[in-house]
């Protein structure tokens, strides 16, 4: 294989410059991660105070604060978290355990590995048809709306909208339809992370389940399923830090760049951490480099607090199965 | 679809206990729940599609005053200018924002795809368990950084510190500081996707090449990665096609509003997602021919990612080696 005039001393040499090459490589890598958190924390930290956390945007940099996206956050990633996972697990939950290896099966496989390929930003523009403005339906008419009175038991049409029990048709560019947008984007990962979460379950214990004579939703439900939740708790967790990111696709439906309220319900306007951190960003003043590295400072200590999360997940619940 | 449960194989239907009827059809209720569910991942697909088909047929049937179209195709693939907002009358050349996307997407590729494979190869044949365990944390919260954030750090550290002493022609907003901090985002994909594909080669592979007398780097070289070729050019098609559809980092840190058809990674550059930025951002008023022309662009950038996504499954289906 070698070529005759390589020397044997040559050859190892080469093989060390390849050794220094790959560690080089791997160098860079940390060198960037840790210039960029350096970046942030030297820029980020002087503007970090309880002060920052508790007040609204404003025009002059000092006074500005993240209570308005960091509110929004919340919101959004909630209601992503509560229609991403169960969809995502029971859309793994078919295709693992009911679906029959067919050509259909192959198809919706691909169509899947094929959604995560997708810009966000196109996502967004799924979401501003379909849940901001329903297709189409009642344009240029204002929206059906009401809301439930509970304390008299009835329902107002047109509703209150500073109830918290306030809904619309179609929902306008409000946090419920931002959390939906989030879903449309992180569903494909969640779905993939707990189809491998299931594959990960020995045979052998659903054979036992139905050898015991339990139906197949038994199996799935009583056996299968909570074997799988760590892991996919795990993937559930990546997933919605995944939508904390996010940040084009809630710009396309019409996230506010500027809010000055926490929302009060599923219809309020809203914005999220990283639409903040663009906005201050792409600004040229350099005060408001340091609120937008400060917002990152805040940004990234939640995503950690997440991650910390998954593998105190991985590690509290995970029982070791034996196949 | 399950009609009979597994617990009375032996009963006719009509000799089944009601119990054991209402059993069997909460079964088929729950079994169809979940189809259900699965198809709507497929829905998403086709309404994505179908959405942005009737959006980009609507851009192109647009008539002006004089029943004359706004723009034709013809106008949309040939022309080379994209300034929908400044020119009077608007241009509308896709070539613009198209060689935007590409240029940033190289500078990116350049940079990622040969460190990305350098740091897999690293931590699949040469780290020690400490080393690799540690490096692979790291590359991890590097992939769970928010993009926005890379976008910052192109503006505030890239650019004033890296590119402006290198050269004096780069402004705030250029096409290599926007390419370099999206190569470092989808470095991480790269080396933890190469690198599963390097581990995936069986270590008998390694040994034999050994054994003959290669050094580690000629079987490393020789034998190790020509067996996970599949994996490896996959992970590159994955990390190409983020690059494609990446938004925030461009939006902040390529340029203002201005497309233009250059290869001069000091320039300003325009790219598909962030006119669409623009525009949704409220430069353009809805309804309007600009605002129409962002899903045209999105339709384009779509044709581009799905392509990828196409080639990257089927190099993986065809070429993929299997070992026992």
């Amino acid at each position: 294989m070698t070529r005759p005039e390589a020397s044997p001393t040559a050859r190892t040499r080469s093989s060390h410059l390849v050794l220094v090459a790959c560690a080089l490589a791997a160098f860079i890598a940390v060198a960037a991660l840790a210039s960029l958190l350096l970046t942030i924390a030297v820029e980020g930290t002087g503007s970090l105070s309880w002060k920052f956390l508790t007040s609204f945007a404003s025009r002059k940099a000092a006074n500005a604060g993240i209570l308005a996206p960091l509110a929004g956050s919340v919101w959004v990633c909630v209601i992503c978290a509560l229609v991403a996972i169960p969809m995502g697990i029971g859309t793994a939950l078919y295709l693992e355990e009911y679906a029959k290896k067919s050509r259909l099966q192959g198809i919706i496989q691909l169509n899947i590995s094929n959604l995560a390929g997708v810009p966000s930003i196109v996502y967004g523009l799924l979401a501003l048809a379909a849940f901001v403005r329903f297709f189409g339906f009642r344009s240029g008419e204002k929206p059906l709306s009401f809301s439930i009175e509970w304390s008299e038991l009835r329902v107002l049409a047109p509703g209150n909208p500073d109830s918290f029990w306030f809904v619309q048709a179609p929902f306008g560019s409000g946090v419920l339809a931002g959390g939906l947008t989030l879903a449309l984007v992180v569903l494909p990962i969640m779905i993939t992370a707990s189809q491998e979460a299931l594959r990960a379950v020995p045979k052998s214990l659903r054979q036992a389940a139905e050898a015991l004579g339990s139906t197949h939703w038994q199996v799935a439900w009583r056996v299968t399923l909570p074997a799988a939740l760590p892991t996919m708790m795990t993937g559930a967790i990546l997933s919605i830090s995944r939508a904390l990111g996010e940040a084009a696709p809630l710009l396309v439906i019409g996230g506010f760049l500027m809010v000055l309220q926490t929302p009060t319900n599923l219809m309020s306007d809203f914005t999220v951490l990283p639409l903040q951190i663009y906005n201050w960003s792409g600004r040229p003043q350099e005060e408001f480099h340091r609120i937008a590295a400060a917002a990152i400072i805040v940004q990234l200590a939640v995503l950690l607090a997440f991650n910390a999360l998954a593998i105190f997940v991985r590690q509290a619940f995970q029982k070791p199965l034996q196949s | 679809m399950t009609s009979l449960p597994a617990s009375t194989p032996f009963l006719s239907p009509r000799a089944r206990p009601a119990r054991v009827r209402l059993r069997a059809a909460v079964e088929w209720i729950i079994e169809s729940i979940l189809f259900l569910l699965t198809v709507l991942s497929v829905a998403t697909t086709v309404a994505i599609f179908l959405i942005l088909v009737r959006e980009t047929w609507g851009f192109f049937t647009m008539r002006g005053a004089d029943g004359q179209v706004l723009v034709p195709i013809a106008d949309f693939l040939g022309d080379s200018i994209w300034s929908p907002l400044l020119s009077n009358p608007p241009r509308f050349g896709v070539a613009s924002l198209v060689s935007g996307t590409l240029l940033v997407t190289a500078i990116a590729a350049a940079f990622a795809l040969p460190l990305g494979l350098l740091t897999a190869v690293y931590l699949s044949e040469y780290a020690p368990q400490r080393v690799r365990s540690v490096l692979k944390s790291l590359l991890e919260i590097l992939a769970g950084i928010p993009t926005v954030v890379y976008g910052f750090f192109a503006l505030t550290f890239i650019t004033p510190n890296l590119l402006q002493p290198l050269s004096s022609s780069f402004g705030t907003h250029s096409a290599m500081s926007a390419g370099i901090a999206v190569g470092i985002m989808i470095l991480p994909i790269v080396s933890s996707l190469a690198e599963d594909a390097l581990r995936a080669v069986p270590q008998s592979l390694r040994d034999g090449s050994l054994a003959l007398g290669s050094t580690k780097a000629e079987t490393i070289l020789r034998v190790v990665i020509p067996a996970a070729l599949s994996g490896i050019v996959a992970s590159f098609l994955l990390a190409i096609t983020r690059a494609i559809g990446e938004t925030m980092i461009v939006a902040l840190a390529a340029g203002g509003g201005v497309a233009q058809l250059t290869a001069n990674p000091a320039a300003q550059v325009q790219t598909m997602t962030a006119y669409m930025v623009q525009v949704f951002l409220g430069d353009a008023p809805a309804g309007g021919v600009e605002y129409q022309s962002s899903y045209a662009v999105a339709f384009t950038l779509f044709a581009f990612t799905f392509v990828m996504t196409w080639i990257g499954a089927l190099i993986l289906r065809r070429y993929r080696e299997v070992y026992e």
